[in-house]
């Protein structure tokens, strides 16, 4: 468990910020450029001292202004990973990977050198100089080279933000191996929605330094108050699913969404290479959701799912965004639609109404 | 021709007095480069990396050799580290060391001339290098001498390199403070310009002279080639 709780001016800018941290998995901090997302993290790391405040990590104080606890960046035993690589030039990829290595002897190794090296495909690149490595290969030995320096949390600042799309796809899946096969806390600030509906368990928006929500991403982006996520082109919701069976004739997988006994939703999606019963990650775009008054009939789009509108405000350019709860009236799962506001008025919406929501397009990741 | 040839061959062929300000010349060069990197390394980083109260004052220090006449400055060392300067009293009573008019002395003037000359290229390198690595390192859990040996110290090596080379070059030709407060003693602080200066003096040197000369040009040249080589050297090393 990290518990934050620390005040630091910067200039005319101010940090104040307060969460917790759950201690498994990854805590995603979302913010716009400018959101002290940096600051965040480098005061958490040690590199910056805040002007007052408590940090604290499993139950251990790291900092705290009022009984004067300041431990050096060196002790934290906390590992960063930087927007640009930061590799040591002058070493090659193994002593890059052995520096925190060796210097943390002493401390329990969540995974063997062999195991960090495999899982992060590094091992052609041991005996090379940083400086013959592609950016993405950059990223990912700076990735290693935090991790084997066997730290109690992962700081991860914006580690894709420097690298262009291919490169980005090509880290994301080795970002959610190591959040679910190793067993270090992350905590991983993005300004990049992608990274956040495929890294996160727990979310925490920034916004001028300060938390505006913390709690589970499919609850986050389900609501409709928090204007830091749905006032933007890729606003939607994340889903937790299940593979519910293949039907390889069709080439199509359904994916079940809460529980079945208690009135679940059922996506499909074109055929999922994974085995029945994994779990996986929907994202659903509120600008791929429209929405009917009756059930449709002949219609191309797969997912055709019956709820309720929950909720329904106003946005800027006349535009209208929906909450529907699908699945039974407990809310196995929420949706959001992006509507004009003039179809809103046409189909007479009002919350509590029954409405059949139309997906045209769900993204799926896997989850261990 | 055969004369020509024997002649050339004489020419090269150097007197054993001769041999011995040369090997003297390369002994001070070598000694004081090495006496000066420790403090030059020093300086430079500090020089180069942080902001302390005073750091124009000793910046000028520092420079003082680079613009003072080296006779002033070889007169300057006679008062500090002479028999009776206050230094020099104080090694020669505790320790029985002398260093004014022995090749220790030479050595001595020569560090003290080419020191402005290694700082000023290693506190070039030592702004230049990263900070941001050495941060890294910091999160890696190295401390800060940790991290000043195995971070900042090899990505300043060009500049050490460079700067430990131009002083080498530069103290093969070190005169005016040598002179003054080490003399020119054959053997013992004579090296290759007091020799040249030497020869110049007595009638018939000239042939002396010429040899000399010619050594030292041969020198400088291989320590210019050489420190070309060994910069190149060590840039790549960064680079990978």
């Amino acid at each position: 468990m990290l518990k934050i709780d620390i005040g630091r001016q910067l200039g005319a800018f101010r940090l104040q910020t307060s969460f917790e941290a759950p201690a498994r998995g990854a805590t995603v901090v979302f913010g716009p450029s400018g959101a002290g997302k940096s600051a965040l993290l480098a005061v958490i790391a040690g590199l910056q001292r805040p002007d007052r405040g408590k940090i604290e990590i499993f139950g251990e104080s790291l900092f705290d202004s009022e009984r004067g606890i300041d431990v050096a960046a060196e002790d934290r035993r906390i590992g960063f990973v930087f927007q640009e690589a930061r590799l040591f030039p002058h070493m090659p990829v193994r002593a890059n990977l052995e520096y925190g290595r060796r210097r943390r002897r002493d401390a329990a190794a969540h995974a063997t050198f062999d195991d960090i090296v495999a899982l992060l495909g590094i091992a052609g690149l041991l005996e090379r100089k940083p400086g013959a490595l592609s950016g993405g290969e950059k990223q990912r030995v700076a990735i290693g080279r935090a991790l084997l320096s066997n730290p109690r949390l992962l700081l991860l600042d914006e580690p894709l933000a420097a690298l262009d799309d291919p490169r980005k796809a090509e880290i994301l899946p080795f970002l959610e191996r190591l959040r679910d096969e190793v067993g270090v806390p992350m905590l991983y600030v993005t300004h990049a929605m992608e990274e956040v509906t495929r890294i996160a368990d727990h979310l925490v928006l920034l916004d001028h330094g300060r938390v505006a929500a913390a709690g589970r991403p499919e609850e986050l982006m389900s609501r409709l108050d928090l204007p830091l996520l749905i006032d933007r082109a890729d606003a939607g919701t994340v889903l937790i699913g299940r593979i519910a069976g293949h039907d390889l004739e069709r080439g199509v997988t359904s994916i079940a969404v809460g529980h079945a006994d208690s009135g679940g939703a059922e996506f499909l999606l074109s055929h999922v290479e994974l085995p029945v019963g994994h779990v996986v990650r929907l994202r659903v775009l509120a600008r791929d959701v429209a929405v009917a008054t009756k059930r449709p009939e002949e219609l191309s789009v797969q997912n055709v799912l019956a709820g309720r509108l929950t909720e329904l405000v106003e946005r800027p350019n006349q535009r209208c965004l929906l909450r529907i709860a699908v699945g039974s009236d407990t809310g196995a799962a929420a949706l959001l639609a992006l509507l004009t506001a003039d179809s809103a008025r046409r189909l007479h919406l009002r919350p509590g109404q029954e409405v059949f929501a139309l997906v045209k397009s769900v993204a799926s990741s896997a989850l261990v | 021709m055969n004369d020509s040839l024997n002649g050339g061959g004489r020419f090269l062929t150097l007197t054993p007095e001769e041999w011995q300000a040369v090997a003297l010349s390369l002994r001070v060069a070598i000694s004081s480069v090495l006496v000066c990197l420790p403090p030059a390394i020093l300086v430079g980083w500090l020089l180069g990396r942080s902001h302390f109260f005073g750091k124009s004052a000793v910046d000028a220090f520092v420079h003082l050799p680079f613009v003072l006449p080296p006779v002033v400055t070889g007169y300057l060392l006679l008062l500090l580290f002479g028999i009776r300067g206050p230094v020099g009293a104080a090694l020669n009573d505790w320790f029985g060391i002398r260093l004014a008019f022995t090749t220790s002395g030479a050595i001595l003037a020569t560090a003290v001339m080419t020191f402005p000359l290694m700082v000023r290229a290693i506190r070039l390198s030592a702004g230049s290098v990263d900070r941001k690595l050495e941060e890294a390192a910091r999160t890696l859990g190295a401390r800060p001498l940790d991290r000043f040996v195995t971070i900042t110290l090899p990505l300043m090596t060009p500049g050490i390199v460079a700067g430990a080379m131009t002083a080498f070059a530069a103290a093969l030709g070190e005169f005016g403070a040598v002179i003054t407060f080490a003399a020119s003693i054959p053997g013992e602080t004579q090296t290759l310009p007091l020799a040249i200066y030497g020869a110049l003096q007595v009638p018939g040197g000239e042939a002396t002279a010429a040899r000399l000369s010619f050594v030292s040009f041969a020198l400088a040249l291989i320590a210019l080639f050489a420190s070309e080589r060994v910069a190149h050297y060590a840039q790549g090393l960064q680079r990978g």
